[in-house]
């Protein structure tokens, strides 16, 4: 059974740290993003926005960022494909950064023992008749990549909290509540991707109307992709996953998600694409690994992915200590005054 | 698709336009495919192909020809396929020239009417075939000495692709065809919008065919077209030469009598189904008008309108420009917007006495009259504009039961969900009232115009909201016995129509959609529940065959080619044919079975003739009827070519439709003066985020969020050359308009080394209007483009077009069209610039590659040009009429066509016939017309 | 649902509930206790094809108090499964656009606004100005005597994103009026 007391930070099976095992705890869901069979329709952020009735978010500009006019994910945008357009020498790069990552054996990214390069083969043939030749280093390619909440093991959002808005649900998925959400943004600054932000008025513009919905629900309050926490209730997938075309986008157990996104690093490695990488698989990193993993075919930072995410909290132990270290001394300083004092 | 093991995407941008259809090619890619896109933009669909080929716009024919020339150079054609199965083996006439005899032409061209007689193209008398091949006379022969000059090197030079890429291709292609392997083309308007589209489909055609990839899984063309039923729409068409079934409508002059007209809607001496043309036309008149059409007054032919030439949609917008057109209906679509030479549009709706719009939102043809372009410019004043407009709202998809047929001739059926709100009606509603109504005035008349509408058969069942149900229409589509045992039940199946009267139906391929009284379009057994053919969803025409021809899937024995293409082949035992599909053959019709010479339609095919509605069963390498501009697709250069044809001294197709106008000006191409002051290329196309002109999308916020403004795509290159800056704007600028578009500077883009010059080609998507009633507005990309078509089809020439790009916005008002008159007065640009139907100013040089693009000094330098828009040349330009100016636009494109339907045009052609000169504008000039083919 | 009573406090919820930290169901809301996706509330689910391209992709259209609540991918189809682009998935949108006209407008020649008309209204005149036009620019034969029996006063175009049926009769009685000039997007 488990320990008493839940861990702060570091917890491994945030289900279980929430004591869901005492209530009705199902499996942690998640999603794995393969960003290698995008094809940046985009069809993700309008069926995110249809379902969860989202507004439309600025003010119809043109971002001159290949074709994204989107941005960045906030408060009414909960899917954001980004478009990346790279050269030879990008490309190169990013093919060794990848190589050198397999090469160094980290868990997060791979598959999980190493492969002869025959072992690669017969792995990627065993699905069926694929060309195994290393491709030429293409002299350009685009890359896209729909980011969203990463649903966090140790999310940070929902350490800070102050009201219990946010709360980790039995699918391990971390929504906020917006009949408690007061609105004070602390969530804001406590996510390491900058995901989660507050729906005000500068969001809505001023040209949407006649195409505005009437009314904006849950302004004020913070906002950000639940994983459809409605529909999993109902036993449902969430809307942008459902809709993918090519199924970029997978849905599932997030030990299945995490097997599958292995398996497909192992897959294009074969092929010779060592740019390929996992990005969240990893329950050692800053966030404790995360309930949306991506394969990306570059850096994080391409993606405008942070590195190393780390949650706020993880170091809140030490903090703690030396706050309770600074308290006790205060308090002994308190009482030995009060007790000169009764001299 | 999924089964295929090479996909070539060429012409279409299919990850973009359709998206979800795009998750058969990521199948097939991931199980070990090969994808390759070949596309002047690197795009979506390039991101996720294993390879990109940029190409120059128009010269497809080049690249598919070299082809055809590698494949049968190297001997790599499945022998036993194209022996069997096509017209390879075939003798054609003794008469018939080449172009590579003839300098780019034909044998049987009439330069008077930029024409072609095809009788010399015909088989020869004899019928004979040489199964060796060798004969000089046999089509494949023909077809190799035809393409012999298409190389690798052509291609380098005239599509700026290298010479390994081409090998690429080439290979990946026939490396994955023959027995064991199949690969499949895919095409969309990227090839229809051409003025030799239809030709480009062709040559993929010819190369399917020598590769043995037709009728088999994993293989074909497969058109993507762009609209919800636009495949429907051709079926029951909307379109204006043909009736429901390909059959089609008669012409003045050519069908004059019943026995001329049913002799071209079905010869009884040709082979295969559609010798009983007679029939499916005789069940369409039952349908149409009951008791009225009899045996005795043929059918009714004469309630049926004739033709007097093309009707097509261009020339409709031009008789309006004349005033001939009083009033017009435009249903969910937007031809201000998305029709090529926008303002040609929109100044001819300012000539209607009515105009009725069908729409969800208020679309910019509606509010032409407040908010175009032209009422910017002073063109047309709001209180001058006579047109009576009517809006009407529509109800949408799932406010009304009916059914789409999509892409694949699949019909699928929807049910209502909710009933319209407010004044929303469906078409149905609507066309079915207005019959009652117009049927209720004229139900005294005794003039004989009127008794065809006082005799259609009009009774279909209403609902309580006056909504007439869909399903009893489609009973009539289907059709019923009229008399007999079975007298008003369905017809299971095009088989069971009679010539004598005793049944109807509305569309003899679908028959079958309602059989056993069943809406077969309503099932929908899950997809998981079935195989992969989900032959019980939906239903596809005809009888519910999902790939046609497939008896080619089995070699001429009957058995499948092999196992792992296996789909249908023949069952000894049972003496049928089986598979996994709807066998598309008589049933029991035995591969050993040869039919006794002479005999005809369904009987005179043999037991290896897969393609049934062609008239000889077999596939044509070589058309000798259907198409209008030559048997074989032959290599011309688009019309506002900035090089010379490396081929032919012929620049441009010979039977291209012109209309010389000065609404309809043309940069002058490379062989005339002042080609460079345009001196680039541009491409319109469709983005994912959006739908056609933008009707469906521009007004919700989901989308226009997405897309917010028009951009243009350029290379870093040409940004460079020309000082454009990445997101700021920039203008760009045609013979027919000016618009303005945020600048999009990528290496998605690259320039082309074409024939000893560097190519720049710029991508504009073409969704936006100048209007204030959508959530995101700006310039229409098609106000640049101008008419030429293809004269197979009618179809516009917008995918490659001459412009000149400028940093900057555009000016406004007045301004606008002084910019556009002076490049044209830079170009020296008059009416009859690049209107020479049949040019061969140009003089071939020994060495076509090492052409220097010799400029003939044309003779319109210094000749009166026109000015944009104000009153040139003295005419009344008051209401527009000739003296307009110019301007522009495209379509775009979404055309899609109705070029696949190819096995029914191909023993249908679309009449053609020539309506005089009715089009050519008042107002607009004079001169050379005998030279032109104004239509 | 529940009543708040001080045994569901949150604070007491925090300790009886085993989730100390209060991030898990401690805090759970009432409103998140009733969530529900409105697909299982909706009155009635009709079977759909997206109206947008020529894929046709399956969708299920939910619906409650005669209004569209929804409108996803239909995972059954074969060829769609379930999935939608962009355009599709703001079928919603389509349908519930607030820029949607649902009223008949007219505009009077030479005039510089729309006005409301009677639906029906609207229907007499179109019906009216139908059979003028006809009649206006009737052709019975050509200038060689051969039989035309056609009118070039009416045009329509549109088609592709309409159904079958209404083609149909729209083909049909267009035909019968002699009008010709019938087209679609197909050649656009």
């Amino acid at each position: 059974m488990t320990a008493l007391m839940p861990k702060l930070y570091g917890a491994e099976d945030p289900i279980e740290n929430a004591r869901w095992s005492l209530h009705d705890a199902k499996d942690r869901k998640a999603f794995f993003t393969d960003t290698s069979i995008c094809i940046g329709c985009k069809a993700c952020e309008v069926a995110c926005k249809e379902w969860n009735q989202n507004p439309q978010d600025g003010d119809y500009e043109y971002l001159s960022q290949s074709h994204d006019n989107t941005g960045e994910l906030g408060a009414n945008t909960w899917r954001h494909v980004a478009f990346i357009e790279q050269g030879e020498d990008e490309v190169a790069k990013a093919r060794e950064s990848g190589r050198r990552l397999v090469s160094l054996g980290m868990p997060s990214i791979g598959p999980k023992t190493a492969m002869t390069p025959e072992q690669r083969a017969d792995a990627a043939i065993a699905g069926g008749n694929v060309d195994t030749t290393p491709p030429d280093t293409p002299d350009f390619r685009w890359l896209m990549s729909s980011d969203v909440c990463k649903h966090c093991t140790n999310a940070g959002c929902l350490d800070v909290c102050p009201t219990g808005a946010l709360f980790r649900t039995e699918f391990g998925t971390v929504v906020v509540q917006n009949d408690i959400c007061n609105g004070c943004g602390t969530c804001v600054a406590g996510c390491p991707f900058g995901v989660i932000q507050r729906r005000d008025d500068g969001t809505i513009s001023p040209k949407s109307e006649p195409g505005d919905h009437d009314d904006v629900k849950n302004m004020g309050t913070a906002n950000k992709c639940t994983l459809c926490y409605d529909r999993l209730l109902d036993g449902q997938t969430p809307a942008c996953a459902q809709t993918c075309p090519t199924t970029s986008i997978k849905f599932g157990d997030h030990t299945d998600m995490v097997d599958k996104a292995r398996q497909r690093v192992a897959e294009l490695h074969a092929k010779g694409m060592t740019e390929a990488r996992l990005y969240g698989a990893n329950p050692k990193d800053g966030v404790g690994g995360t309930g949306a993993v991506f394969l990306l075919l570059d850096e994080p930072e391409t993606y405008g992915l942070p590195p190393d995410p780390v949650v706020p909290t993880k170091h809140l132990g030490q903090i703690m200590a030396s706050y309770a270290a600074a308290s006790a001394g205060m308090v002994a300083v308190a009482a030995l005054a009060f007790l000169g004092g009764r001299k | 698709m999924a089964n295929a093991d090479c996909i070539v995407i060429q012409g279409s941008n299919m990850a973009e336009a359709h998206p979800v259809g795009f998750q058969w090619v990521a199948e097939a890619k991931a199980r070990g495919a090969r994808v390759i896109h070949v596309d002047p933009r690197f795009t979506r669909t390039s991101a996720l192909a294993d390879k990109h080929v940029p190409i120059r716009a128009g010269s497809d024919i080049v690249l598919l020809g070299a082809i055809i020339n590698y494949i049968i150079t190297n001997e790599l054609w499945f022998k036993e396929y194209v022996t069997a199965y096509t017209n390879a083996a075939q003798l054609i006439s003794e008469d018939f020239r080449d172009t590579e005899d003839l300098d780019g032409l034909f044998s049987g061209y009439d330069p008077e009417t930029g024409s072609y007689d095809p009788s010399s193209w015909q088989y020869d008398d004899s019928g004979e075939r040489d199964e060796t091949l060798q004969h000089p006379r046999t089509v494949f022969q023909i077809l190799k000495r035809h393409y012999a000059r298409y190389t690798p090197e052509l291609v380098e030079e005239t599509c700026g692709i290298s010479k390994d890429d081409f090998e690429y291709l080439a290979k990946s292609l026939t490396d994955n065809s023959g027995r064991e392997r199949t690969s499949c083309f895919v095409y969309a308007v990227g090839w229809t919008q051409h003025s030799i589209g239809t030709q480009f489909i062709r040559t993929a055609s010819i190369i399917q065919l020598l590769l043995g990839n037709m009728g088999r899984p994993g293989g074909g063309i497969m058109a993507m077209r762009g609209h919800a039923t636009i495949q429907g729409s051709t079926d029951i068409p909307t379109l204006f030469h043909i009736l429901p079934g390909y059959i089609a409508m008669p012409t003045a002059g050519k069908h004059d009598t019943y026995e001329e007209y049913v002799k071209a809607v079905g010869n009884k001496d040709q082979k295969g189904f559609w010798a009983n043309g007679e029939t499916y036309l005789i069940n369409l008149m039952k349908a149409w008008w009951g008791d009225a059409a009899t045996k005795e007054n043929n059918w009714a032919f004469d309630y049926l309108p004739k033709l007097s030439g093309a009707h097509g949609t261009y020339q409709t917008t031009m008789a309006m420009l004349e005033d001939k057109v009083d009033g017009y209906f435009i249903l969910g679509q937007n031809p201000a917007v998305g029709s090529a030479n926008g303002r040609m549009q929109r100044m001819a709706l300012s000539h209607l006495k009515w105009l009725v719009v069908r729409d969800f939102s208020m679309i910019e043809t509606a509010t032409f009259w407040k908010d175009s372009q032209e009422i910017a410019t002073g063109e047309l004043k709001t209180e001058e504009i006579d047109t009576e407009v009517f809006f009407m709202p529509a109800a949408n998809h799932t406010e009304k039961a009916g059914s789409f047929t999509q892409t694949q001739r699949m019909v699928q059926w929807r049910d209502q969900a909710v009933t319209p709100p407010g004044d929303c009606t469906s078409e149905l509603e609507f066309f079915h009232k207005l019959g009652l109504m117009i049927k209720e005035r004229l139900k005294d008349s005794t003039d004989p115009r009127d008794k065809p509408i006082q005799d259609l058969t009009w009774d279909y069942s209403v609902d309580e909201h006056g909504e007439p149900d869909a399903e009893d229409v489609l009973r009539e589509i289907n059709g019923y016995h009229l008399s007999g045992e079975k007298k008003g039940q369905n017809l299971n199946a095009f088989g069971e129509m009679q010539a004598d009267g005793s049944t109807a139906g509305g569309c003899w391929i679908y028959a079958g959609v309602m059989a056993d009284g069943v809406n077969q379009a309503r099932r929908r057994k899950p997809g998981q529940e079935q195989d992969e053919m989900a032959l019980e969803w939906g239903w596809a025409w005809p009888a519910n065959r999902r790939i046609l021809y497939n008896r080619a899937s089995a070699d001429p024995e009957g058995r499948p080619w092999s196992e792992r293409k296996k789909l249908v082949w023949w069952d000894e035992e049972q003496g049928k044919w089986t598979g996994y599909d709807v066998p598309d053959f008589p049933p029991t019709l035995a591969p050993s079975h040869r039919a006794e010479p002479g005999e005809t339609g369904v009987k005179g095919l043999s037991g290896n003739d897969p393609f049934i509605m062609q008239a000889d069963g077999k596939g044509w390498l070589f058309a000798p009827k259907g198409m209008v501009d030559g048997p074989m697709p032959t290599h011309y250069e688009p019309p506002e070519s900035h090089v010379g044809n490396p081929l032919y001294p012929i620049q441009s197709s010979p039977t291209r439709v012109l209309f010389s106008r000065e609404d309809n000006l043309y940069a002058p191409h490379v062989r005339e003066a002042g080609n460079d002051v345009y001196p680039y290329v541009f491409t319109t196309y469709r983005l994912t985020e959006h739908h056609t002109a933008g009707g469906m999308s521009r007004f919700l916020p989901y989308l226009s969020e997405l897309q917010p403004e028009l951009f243009c795509e350029v290379s870093p290159e040409l940004a460079e050359e020309a000082g454009l800056v990445n997101g700021e704007w920039a203008t760009i600028i045609s013979p027919r308009s000016a618009i303005e578009a945020r600048v999009m500077v990528t290496r998605r883009v690259k320039p082309l080394q074409v024939l000893g010059r560097t190519i720049h080609q710029i991508g504009i998507p073409y969704h936006w209007a100048q209007g204030d009633e959508a959530v995101v507005s700006g310039d229409s990309a098609n106000d640049l483009l101008g008419l030429t078509l293809d004269d197979n089809v009618q179809i516009q020439d917008s995918k490659h077009n001459a412009a000149a790009i400028r940093p900057g916005r555009r000016p406004r008002g007045e301004d606008l069209l002084d910019l556009i008159d002076k490049y044209r007065a830079d170009a020296g640009i008059t009416v009859d610039t690049g209107m020479v139907q049949l040019d061969r100013s140009f003089v071939q040089p020994e060495n076509p590659l090492q052409a220097e693009q010799t400029v003939v000094d044309g003779s319109n330098r210094g000749r009166a040009t026109i000015s944009a828009g104000r009153k040139s040349g003295g005419d009344d330009s008051e209401k527009g009429s000739g003296a307009m100016t110019e301007s522009s636009g495209s379509t775009g494109g979404d055309s899609d066509e109705s070029k696949s339907s190819k096995h029914t045009k191909e023993t249908n052609a679309a009449p053609k016939g020539s309506e005089g000169p009715t089009a050519s504008s008042s107002g607009s000039t004079s001169g050379d017309t005998e030279k032109r083919k104004d239509r | 649902m529940a009543r708040i009573t001080p045994l569901n406090w949150p604070a007491v919820r925090q300790l009886t509930s085993g989730d100390l930290f209060g991030r898990g169901p401690a805090v759970k809301s009432q409103v998140s206790e009733d969530l529900t996706a409105r697909t299982v509330t909706a009155d009635s689910m009709a079977h759909s094809v997206c109206p947008y391209c020529a894929v046709g992709c399956g969708q299920r259209v939910y619906t409650k108090d005669n209004k569209v609540i929804q409108i996803e991918g239909n995972p059954d189809s074969p060829h769609s499964r379930g999935r939608l682009c962009p355009k599709g998935a703001a079928s919603e949108q389509l349908v519930n656009s607030p820029g949607r006209i649902t009223e008949m407008l007219y505009r009077a020649p030479r005039s510089t606004k729309w006005e409301k008309l009677d639906l029906d209204t609207a229907m007499e005149m179109i019906a009216d100005r139908f059979i003028e036009a006809r009649r206006n620019h009737w052709r019975e034969k050509d200038d060689q005597g051969r039989t035309l029996r056609h009118t070039l006063g009416i045009a329509s175009l549109g088609g592709a994103t309409i159904d079958n049926e209404e083609n149909y009769l729209a083909k049909k009685l267009f035909t019968a009026a002699g009008a010709i000039q019938m087209e679609n997007q197909a050649r656009i």
